[in-house]
């Protein structure tokens, strides 16, 4: 039975794992390849880097830092931040990633999902989409929830469940969904924008933004209808363990991938 | 092991895109000497051939072409060479692809089909791999270890001939095929250098027998 994967998101600026309320309040957390490598050792499913600085000039550092993650942490890897076309994505794959979230340039340039899908395969695409909630639904956003892009700095007057729709019809192959109204605040992922989008939807979609706590994780799965949940801060400050998290959803009945051995070093293995 | 080396030596064909660093620092973990090869010519001598890659068949097997691989991977299987396959690197041993009706390598009779009944596709993530009978590849790896998938086709292969060829299975809506295994050929569907641990371990086993197989062909 496929599990429901737990994943460890690093937010990446300049060089660093960062973490605030999306751009605000930024304090620094540590070496990228150094937490994803110990955060694989603890369990994680998978890892997500985010570069939110995604300045031209960092691109460089940032490859760098997908490399050598790549050589220390032996789980899948999703990069998004910045790539602007096929070519940079297959930078980035050719690097050690396994995925590219695309987010801002996939709402200007849709096609470019669409171009990167036929290119790599849309396993390889990931389509992140920021949603926030509206006053009160209106013609364009008939659901309630609107896109937001930027890091959450613009509204597009899209609706973001007819967007997560039309971006599986375009190819992308997996939905990182955040809650732009509950990221950094630990009020619970937004499980009912979740459930909006995963009942619409065939391809798995990841849960993004508020957790606080492994409750969270097992309500995402639970009400949203998340086949993966995402989150930050309560990892890297310590707050809980992978394990922990993974404890509480095999308590609630949910299929998780639980570490047999977490001390086998492979270097030991690959000499036996 | 190949002459004048102390490590196992390991051919990874490179035909385009993808993540090749996983696959690579796996290989070096587990003390092999890597290879890239871009052309066919770089086909030689070595003591584990491996066919990575993910993506639609199509594409890929066009660039195969373009590199002059198929006839060497071909005739690499075809002497029980040392053959691993990952992910599309199995579903290319059939004879031909559902995702966009492309012709593939023909090693294997059988072919590459939807996923059917699957209550999300693309299948990613980790799953249970369940051996039908034991294979040293799997030595030493819990019966219970889950490995990584990411993919929305899967091999189907043909009744005569090849069926007794699968070595496990995996269900995400419907069983499928999740690893084949005939003479010194394997082909995983999931990803071992994805899989943490566990799928080092598979890539050390995998190492090892193929440095055993030379040991053994230069014995002979």
């Amino acid at each position: 039975m496929l599990r429901r994967r737990v994943i460890p998101c690093l937010d990446v600026s300049n060089g660093r794992v960062v973490k605030g309320t999306r751009f605000i309040d930024l304090t620094d957390e540590g070496d990228p390849p150094e937490l994803a490598e110990r955060y694989a050792r603890e369990g994680a499913d998978e890892l997500v880097f985010l570069d939110i600085s995604a300045a031209p000039e960092g691109r460089g550092t940032l490859l760098d830092i997908v490399e050598r993650t790549a050589r220390r942490a032996f789980v899948p890897l999703t990069v998004g931040g910045g790539v602007r076309s096929v070519d940079e994505m297959r930078e980035v794959l050719r690097a050690g990633a396994d995925k590219v979230s695309l987010n801002t340039r996939a709402v200007a340039e849709p096609r470019l999902v669409t171009a990167c899908a036929a290119r790599f395969g849309s396993q390889a695409v990931v389509v992140a989409i920021d949603a926030r909630r509206v006053a009160a639904p209106n013609e364009g956003i008939p659901s309630g929830f609107e896109v937001v892009v930027k890091g959450g700095r613009e509204a597009t007057g899209m609706d973001a469940i007819a967007w997560a729709q039309r971006a599986v019809a375009l190819g992308a192959g997996e939905l990182l969904v955040t809650s732009i109204d509950r990221d950094g605040t630990k009020s619970g992922y937004d499980t009912a924008l979740l459930h909006e989008i995963t009942s619409r939807v065939g391809v798995p979609v990841i849960a993004s933004g508020g957790a606080a706590g492994p409750d969270d994780f097992v309500a995402a799965i639970r009400d949203g209808g998340a086949d993966a949940v995402l989150a930050a801060s309560i990892f890297h400050r310590r707050e809980y363990s992978i394990e922990e998290v993974k404890a509480v959803m095999a308590a609630a009945g949910l299929p998780v991938r639980r570490l047999a051995a977490v001390s086998a070093a492979p270097g030991a293995e690959a000499t036996a | 092991m190949t002459a004048g080396s102390d490590c196992p030596v390991v051919i990874v064909v490179d035909y385009g895109a993808g993540n090749l660093v996983s696959i690579g620092q796996a290989l070096t973990t587990a003390g092999a000497v890597v290879r890239f090869a871009t052309t066919g010519a770089e086909i030689t001598a070595a003591d584990l051939l491996i066919v990575p890659g993910v993506g639609a068949a199509a594409p890929a097997m066009d660039r195969l072409r373009a590199g002059g691989f198929v006839e060497p991977i071909q005739a690499w299987v075809a002497e029980d060479r040392p053959f691993l396959g990952i992910c599309l690197g199995l579903q290319l041993l059939f004879e031909g692809s559902d995702e966009d009706g492309a012709e593939t390598l023909g090693i294997l009779s059988g072919r590459t089909v939807r996923l059917e009944d699957a209550p999300t596709l693309p299948h990613i993530g980790w799953n249970q791999v369940v051996r039908r009978r034991p294979h040293p590849a799997f030595e030493g790896i819990d019966p219970d270890a889950d490995f990584y998938f990411v993919h929305s086709y899967v091999v189907r292969p043909a009744r005569e001939g090849v069926v007794e060829a699968v070595l496990a299975e995996t269900e995400h809506g419907s069983r499928f095929v999740s690893a084949v295994a005939r003479g010194r050929l394997l082909g995983v569907q999931f990803h071992p250098e994805r899989s943490g641990t566990d799928g080092l371990r598979l890539v050390a086993n995998v190492v090892a027998l193929a440095a055993d197989a030379s040991r053994a062909r230069s014995a002979a």
